[in-house]
C-alpha cells in the first residue's frame, strides 16, 4: 500500500484540492436544506398577507431566494472543480504506478522475468491499475465527503429542528447494521464468483485458441456441456451474490419512508402545538432532505468498503511487482572495459532458484580463448543455452565464477558488459517498427553503411534488398511478415551492429539453410576473427568445423573436443552425427 | 484479419436496445413483465407522496392557529395511515423487482453467455482465422460486463425515472400550470447540459478504451520481448517509449472522468438554482394574485408551492439519474451489438448425412451396425431409395484435381491430386505458404475446396457428417492447445471413454510417458493456461498422445514433432510406426528426416505439388527435394 502511494508525486495536489473543495461541497451542500427551509418559510408566511406586510415577506423571498443561489452556485463550483482534480489526480495516480511498474520491469534480470508471466505483467499494467484508480477516485471523492456529510447533516439538522432529528436515530443504525450485514455476505460471495468468472473467460480462451483442436476430434457438444455446467455454475453463485445487494434498495427506501411518516407525523405535532414558534413546515422537507443525504452518504461509504476490498486484490498484484528487487546490480566500482573475448568457467554450478532440486548446470570448467569459434551441441534440457547465459550475466552463477577477458563478470558494469557479450536468444523477437530501427537496437548510432555491413555479414541483405521499402520495410507486431529464417538472419544483424567482443547464437540458424548458415560462420571467420563467436545448435554440420565444441549432457559438460577428436572419444555426438549426416552420404 | 469492427462506435442505437427487451421478453416472458410492472408501481409510489406532503401541509395550515393538536392528529394519523400503506406495497414491489432484476439479469445473461458459446462452436475455422482471438474474447468479458451493467442498473432506472418524470409531471400540471412550465423549461436546459458533458464523457471514455489498447498492444509485445530489451541494454528507450503510450491514457482517462464526475455536481445544482427560481415564481405569483391555471383548479396557495418545490427536487434528481447512466446506456448498447453480431454470424454448414458407426465386419466381408466398440468402422450410407449400404472405413483419401482459395480470386492450391492408400504414409514438404497445411484444412473440411473432388473411401467427403468425418481423422498440430485439466484429462480428450489404461498406453505410444511420470502428480498433473509448466516438446507430445488415444484409422501430423529433439523424435517415431500400422498417415515436417521412411513425398511450391515419389526416388531425381535434403535451399 505505502509502496503505492509513493506513486501520488506530482498529484498529491490535485489530491489535496479535490479533499478542499469537497469538504467545501459538504459544507455548502449541508446549509442548502436550512435555507430552503427558510425560502419556504417565507413563502409560507405569505398566507393572508396585503400590501406593505406583502412586499417585506417578498423582500425576504428574494433575500434567501438569492442566497440559496448563491449557495447552489458554489457548491456547482466546488463539485466541478472537485470533480475536474479527482480525476487528474486519480488518472495521474495510475499513470505514475504504470510507468513505475514498466521502469520497475525494466530493471528486472532474467531471473525476476522469469517469475512474472507476461501475460501476468500486462494484466498488472492494464486492469490492475485501472481498478486502483477508480478505487482512488472513489477514494478521495466520496471517503471523505461522506462521513462529514454525515456529521454536518445531523449538527445541521439537530440545531434547525431540534427532537425532530431523533428520526436518525432509527435510521442510522437500521441501515448502518443492514448495509454491514448485506456486506458481510455479499462480499465474500462475489469473490467467489469473480474468481469463477475469470476461469471461466480462460475457458473460453481456451476454447478459440484450440478450435482446430475442439472441430478436429468433433467436440463441440463437450464443450457446449462443459461451458453450461461452468456458466450455470457461476449463475447460481452470481444470482445469489446480486440478490444480497439488491436488498440494499429496500432496506434504503424503508428507511427513508420511516423518515419521511416520522417527521410527518412528529412535525406537524411539534408545528402545531407550537403554532409555528418552534419549527415550520420549511423544516418538515429540509429534514426530509437532511435524512436522504445521510442516507446516501451512508451507502456510499458501503460502496466505498466494497471498492476498496474488491481491489485490495490489484494493489496487492501491483505492490507484488514494484516490491520485486532486481537479483543482480552494479559492483562498487565496476570494471567499464572488457579486454578480450577469453570466456573461463571455473567450476561452474548453477540453478535457476535456491528451491530447486536438481543444478541446470554443474561442474563446467571450460576456458576459451579470444577469437575461437565455439560450437555447443546437446539434447533440449540438457543445459546449452543456460551455460552461455552465465556469460553476459544474465544469470548469476550458483558456485564457481565466470570470467571474460580475465575479470569476473560479477565486476563489470553491467550494460558494459554486456555490450561486449552480444548474444542471439532462442526465443528472439523482433519489434513492430521498420527493419532499421530494429536493427538500430543494436547500435542506435549505426550509420547506413554500417548496417548495410552488417547485413550482408548476416546473409540479410539478399532478402531485404528484394522488399520494395528496403531497410525501411515495416515489421508487424511479432515479425509476423518475415519468415522464421529472415528473423533469424535480422537478429544476427541486430546483434553484430554491437560489433561485439564476443558473439552468442543460441540456436540462432535453425530455420536457416545450410549453405546460407556455412556462409554466414564464413563470413564470420574472414570478417570478424578477433570476436569469439560462441555457437549452439541443433545441426552438427553448423559446429562440425568450430575450433572447440563443447557437448553437454544433462547438465554437464560430456567432453570437450575438435570434429575429429570427438568422433573417437564422444559416444554422444557419434551418435548424432550418424544421424544426420548418413543419407547426404549415401544420396 | 478483421479489426473490431466498426459498429462499435458510440452513438444510440435503439435497434439494439429493442432486441435486447425482446430476447429479455423472450427468456422471461412472466418475470420479465413482472418486474418491470413492480418497477412502475414501485416509481409511482415514489412520485405520490408529494400529494400527501400537499394535504399534510394543508391540514397544518388549518390548524397551526390554534393550536389545538388534538384536532388535527385523527386528520393527519388517517392520511398516514394510507401513506404507510402505500409505502408497505411500495416496499415490497420494490424488494419484488429488485430481487426479479438480479435473478433476471443473471439468467439472461447465462442465456446469451450459452448462445454465444454454442453459436461459436458451430462457426467454421475461417471465422477463428479471421478475427482477432482477442476481440472474439472481449464479447465474452467487456461486452458482457456492459450489458449487465445496462440490464440490471440502467433499464431499471430510465424505467423507473421516466415513470416518476411523467407522474410527477401529472401532479404538477395538476397542481399549477405556470410553476411546471418553468420547471421544463429549467429542465431542457438541464438535459442540454448532460447531453453535452454526456456526450463528452461518452467520446473520451471511447477513445480511453482505444488508448487502453494501444496501451496493451504495445506492453504485450514489450514484456514478451523483455530479454530482447535486456541483452540489447534498451531499458531507457524502452521507458521513455513507453511514456508516451502512458500520457496519452492518462490524457483520455483524465478527460473522460473530469467530464463525468463534473455532470453530477452541475446538473444538481442547476437543480437547486431552478428550485430558487420555483420558490422565487411562486412567491411572486402568490402575491401579484397572477390566476393559477391548472387541472385541479386550486388557486395559488402555499400548500401548492410547497410540495411543488419537493416535486422539482424530484424531477431533477430523476434527471440526474438518467444523465448518470448516459455512459452506461450508450456502452452497453456498443457491447450488445458486438453480442448480436457474433450471434448472428453464420453456423458451418453441413449437409453431409453419411454416418460413422461402429461395425462386426464377418469373414464373407458382410458389415452390422452395433453399438458396442469393436475397433472397427464402417461408413452409415443411406440412399434416396431408402435402403442402406455401409462401407468399411479403411483410410482411403483421394484428391483429384482440387482448387483452392481463401480470398476469392488468390488461389492457394492449384490442381492438386494426391492419393492415400490405407496404410501409407504420405508426407508433404515445402516452403511457408506453399500450401501443405491447406490440404489438410480441405481434407478433414475446416475449408471446403472450390473444385475437383475429394473421396473417402470411395465417398465424396461432402457427403460425409463433419462432426463423423473428423471423428475418423486424427490431427496433430504444430501449435499445441492443452485445456485445463490434468494430463490424463487431456488425452482422454482424443477419445472420451478411453479408460486410464489406454491413455497410458497411449502416452507410451507418443513417448510421452517417461517425462510424464516425472511430472509432480504424474497423470494427475494440473496443467493451466495451455500447459504453461511444460516444454513445448512436452506439449507436443501430449498432443500426440490425445490423437493416438482415439484411435482414428487417418492421422494427420501438421509438424506433430518440431519442437521436439531428434533424439526424442526418433523414439516417437517408433511408436507412431507402431501406431499407424494399416493407418494412413499425412505428414507435413520441416526436418525431412521426419518424412523420409514415407511412401510417398510431395514437394509442394506455390499450390502446386512439384515432385512426389519416396525419399531414395527424390533423391536420384536430383530436383528440389534433393537441394533441400543437402541443404542447398532453405525452407521457410
Amino acid at each position: 500500500m505505502k509502496r503505492i502511494l509513493k506513486c501520488l508525486r506530482e498529484y498529491k495536489k490535485p489530491t489535496l484540492l479535490t479533499l478542499l473543495f469537497i469538504t467545501l461541497e459538504a459544507l455548502i451542500e449541508t446549509q442548502i436544506p436550512t435555507t430552503t427551509a427558510d425560502l419556504v418559510n417565507s413563502i409560507k408566511g405569505f398566507n393572508g398577507l396585503t400590501g406593505d406586510a406583502a412586499s417585506a415577506a417578498m423582500n425576504s423571498v428574494l433575500r434567501t431566494g438569492l442566497t440559496l443561489a448563491v449557495m447552489a452556485v458554489l457548491s456547482l463550483i466546488c463539485g466541478g472543480v472537485a470533480g475536474y482534480t479527482c480525476s487528474k489526480a486519480a488518472a495521474g495516480f495510475a499513470k505514475n504506478i504504470r510507468h513505475d511498474i514498466y521502469g520497475k520491469v525494466q530493471d528486472f534480470s532474467f531471473e525476476n522475468i522469469d517469475k512474472f508471466s507476461s501475460s501476468s505483467l500486462v494484466t498488472r499494467l492494464t486492469t490492475d491499475v485501472a481498478n486502483v484508480q477508480f478505487a482512488y477516485m472513489m477514494l478521495i471523492r466520496m471517503a471523505v465527503r461522506s462521513p462529514l456529510m454525515v456529521v454536518f447533516c445531523i449538527i445541521m439538522a439537530h440545531r434547525m429542528a431540534g427532537s425532530l432529528s431523533m428520526t436518525f436515530v432509527f435510521i442510522i443504525p437500521v441501515l448502518v447494521i443492514g448495509l454491514a450485514l448485506i456486506g458481510i455476505v455479499a462480499l465474500p460471495a462475489f469473490r467467489r464468483v469473480f474468481k469463477k468468472y475469470d476461469k471461466l473467460n480462460e475457458s473460453i480462451e481456451e476454447n478459440v485458441r484450440g478450435m482446430r483442436v475442439v472441430k478436429g476430434f468433433a467436440r463441440e457438444k463437450y464443450e457446449n456441456e462443459k461451458f453450461d455446467t461452468a456458466a450455470n455454475n457461476i449463475r447460481k453463485d452470481f444470482t445469489f451474490a446480486e440478490r444480497v445487494v439488491a436488498l440494499n434498495n429496500p432496506l434504503m427506501q424503508l428507511c427513508v419512508n420511516f423518515n419521511m411518516v416520522f417527521v410527518m407525523y412528529v412535525g406537524s405535532k411539534l408545528i402545531i402545538e407550537s403554532k409555528g414558534g418552534y419549527i415550520d413546515v420549511g423544516q418538515l422537507s429540509a429534514m426530509l432532505t437532511y435524512a436522504f443525504q445521510i442516507l446516501m452518504s451512508l451507502m456510499f461509504l458501503s460502496i466505498i468498503f466494497v471498492v476498496m476490498t474488491m481491489s485490495a486484490e490489484s494493489v496487492k498484484r501491483i505492490s507484488e511487482v514494484l516490491a520485486e528487487t532486481p537479483s543482480l546490480s552494479n559492483p562498487g566500482s565496476p570494471v567499464y572495459e572488457v579486454k578480450d573475448g577469453s570466456v573461463d568457467f571455473e567450476n561452474v554450478a548453477f540453478k535457476y532458484s535456491k528451491d530447486a532440486e536438481q543444478y541446470a548446470i554443474s561442474g563446467a570448467d571450460i576456458h576459451i580463448p579470444s577469437g575461437a569459434t565455439v560450437g555447443i551441441i546437446g539434447g533440449t534440457g540438457s543445459g546449452k543455452s543456460t551455460l552461455v547465459q552465465l556469460i553476459p550475466r544474465l544469470y548469476d552463477v550458483t558456485d564457481g565464477r565466470v570470467k571474460v577477458g580475465g575479470i569476473d563478470v560479477k565486476d563489470y558494469d553491467i550494460p558494459s558488459l554486456r555490450d561486449s557479450v552480444a548474444m542471439v536468444l532462442q526465443k528472439n523477437v523482433i519489434f513492430s517498427g521498420t527493419i532499421s530501427e530494429n536493427l538500430r537496437w543494436g547500435n542506435p548510432e549505426a550509420t547506413d553503411e554500417e548496417i548495410a555491413e552488417a547485413c550482408r555479414l548476416a546473409r540479410a541483405d539478399e532478402f531485404i534488398n528484394t522488399f520494395p521499402d528496403g531497410y525501411d520495410t515495416k515489421i508487424e507486431q511479432g515479425g509476423t511478415n518475415v519468415s522464421g529464417g529472415q528473423k533469424q538472419r535480422l537478429c544476427i544483424a541486430r546483434a553484430l551492429l554491437k560489433k561485439p567482443r564476443i558473439l552468442i547464437l543460441d540456436d540462432s540458424t535453425s530455420a536457416v539453410d545450410t549453405k546460407t548458415d556455412a556462409l554466414i560462420r564464413e563470413g564470420f571467420r574472414n570478417y570478424i576473427p578477433d570476436t569469439t563467436k560462441i555457437i549452439i545448435a541443433q545441426r552438427i554440420s553448423s559446429v562440425q568445423d568450430a575450433d572447440m565444441i563443447i557437448v553437454m549432457d544433462n547438465g554437464l559438460v560430456a567432453d570437450i573436443g575438435t570434429n575429429e577428436t570427438l568422433m573417437k572419444t564422444s559416444s554422444i555426438y557419434r551418435e548424432v552425427y550418424q544421424q544426420q549426416t548418413a543419407d547426404v552420404a549415401t544420396a | 484479419m478483421k479489426n473490431s469492427n466498426p459498429s462499435g462506435k458510440p452513438g444510440m442505437n435503439f435497434k439494439v436496445l429493442g432486441r435486447v427487451l425482446r430476447s429479455l421478453v423472450h427468456h422471461y416472458p412472466v418475470l420479465f413483465p413482472v418486474a418491470l410492472f413492480c418497477m412502475a408501481f414501485s416509481a409511482v409510489a415514489a412520485a405520490v407522496p408529494a400529494i400527501f406532503i400537499q394535504n399534510i401541509v394543508a391540514v397544518i395550515e388549518e390548524w397551526f392557529r390554534t393550536g389545538d393538536w388534538a384536532g388535527a392528529k385523527p386528520i393527519i394519523v388517517r392520511k398516514l395511515t394510507l401513506l404507510v400503506c402505500m409505502y408497505a406495497m411500495s416496499i415490497t414491489s420494490n424488494t419484488l423487482y429488485n430481487q426479479l432484476m438480479a435473478y433476471i439479469t443473471q439468467g439472461f445473461l447465462y442465456k446469451m453467455r450459452g448462445e454465444m458459446f454454442e453459436k461459436m462452436q458451430s462457426f467454421p475455422i475461417r471465422y477463428f482465422d479471421r478475427n482477432k482471438h482477442g476481440d472474439i474474447m472481449s464479447r465474452y468479458t467487456n461486452d458482457i460486463d456492459t450489458l449487465r451493467q445496462m440490464v440490471s442498473q440502467s433499464i431499471p432506472s430510465l424505467v423507473q425515472a421516466g415513470i416518476i418524470v411523467i407522474a410527477v409531471l401529472f401532479i404538477m400540471i395538476y397542481y399549477s400550470l405556470w410553476l411546471t412550465g418553468i420547471v421544463l423549461l429549467g429542465v431542457v436546459f438541464m438535459v442540454a447540459v448532460s447531453g453535452r458533458i454526456g456526450g463528452g464523457s461518452a467520446k473520451y471514455f471511447v477513445r480511453q478504451q482505444k488508448s487502453l489498447g494501444v496501451t496493451e498492444g504495445f506492453v504485450q509485445e514489450m514484456m514478451s520481448g523483455q530479454k530482447v530489451i535486456k541483452v540489447f541494454n534498451h531499458e531507457n528507450q524502452s521507458k521513455e517509449d513507453f511514456d508516451k503510450v502512458n500520457t496519452a491514457l492518462f490524457r483520455d482517462a483524465f478527460k473522460a472522468n473530469a467530464y463525468a464526475n463534473t455532470l453530477a455536481p452541475i446538473i444538481m445544482n442547476i437543480g437547486n438554482i431552478l428550485y430558487v427560481l420555483i420558490a422565487m415564481a411562486g412567491g411572486l405569483f402568490l402575491l401579484s394574485g397572477v390566476k393559477n391555471i391548472s387541472v385541479s383548479g386550486l388557486a395559488f396557495q402555499v400548500s401548492i408551492i410547497v410540495p411543488f418545490l419537493n416535486m422539482t427536487k424530484q424531477f431533477t434528481g430523476n434527471v440526474n439519474q438518467v444523465s448518470q447512466q448516459i455512459n452506461a446506456i450508450v456502452m452497453g448498447m456498443a457491447g450488445a451489438q458486438r453480442i448480436f453480431e457474433l450471434i448472428d454470424e453464420p453456423a458451418e454448414t453441413d449437409e453431409g448425412y453419411v454416418t460413422l458407426v461402429n461395425a462386426r465386419i464377418a469373414d464373407d466381408g458382410t458389415i452390422t451396425e452395433t453399438d458396442e466398440r469393436t475397433g472397427r468402422w464402417a461408413w452409415r450410407h443411406p440412399h434416396n431409395d431408402g435402403t442402406l449400404t455401409y462401407t468399411e472405413l479403411k483410410g482411403d483419401v483421394r484428391m483429384f484435381n482440387v482448387d483452392f482459395a481463401y480470398i476469392e480470386g488468390k488461389d492457394v492450391l492449384h490442381d492438386i491430386s494426391v492419393y492415400a492408400e490405407p496404410g501409407q504414409k504420405v508426407a508433404f514438404v515445402g516452403a511457408t505458404g506453399a500450401g501443405k497445411t491447406t490440404i489438410t484444412n480441405l481434407i478433414n473440411r475446416f475449408y471446403d475446396i472450390a473444385d475437383g473432388k475429394i473421396r473417402y473411401d470411395g465417398i465424396n467427403i461432402n457427403k460425409i457428417k463433419k462432426a463423423d468425418l473428423r471423428r475418423s481423422l486424427g490431427i496433430v498440430l504444430q501449435d499445441t492447445n492443452l485445456f485445463t485439466g490434468t494430463v490424463m484429462d487431456n488425452i482422454r480428450y482424443g477419445r472420451l471413454d478411453a479408460t486410464d489404461d489406454e491413455c497410458i498406453e497411449a502416452a507410451k505410444l507418443a513417448g510421452a510417458h517417461d517425462f510424464i511420470t516425472r511430472l509432480p502428480g504424474g497423470y494427475n498433473c494440473a496443467l493451466s493456461n495451455n500447459g504453461a509448466n511444460l516444454s513445448q516438446g512436452q506439449r507436443q507430445l501430449i498432443a500426440i498422445a490425445r490423437a493416438a488415444v482415439a484411435d482414428p484409422p487417418v492421422m494427420i501430423l501438421d509438424e506433430a514433432t518440431s519442437s521436439i529433439d531428434t533424439r526424442t523424435e526418433a523414439i516417437v517415431q517408433r511408436g507412431m510406426d507402431k501406431l499407424m500400422e494399416n493407418r494412413t498417415v499425412f505428414v507435413i515436417a520441416h526436418r525431412l528426416s521426419t518424412v523420409r521412411n514415407s511412401d510417398v513425398i510431395m514437394v509442394m511450391d506455390h499450390g502446386r505439388i512439384i515432385e512426389r515419389g519416396n525419399h531414395e526416388q527424390l533423391i536420384a531425381e536430383k530436383g528440389t527435394y534433393y537441394n533441400l535434403y543437402t541443404g542447398a535451399f532453405e525452407l521457410e
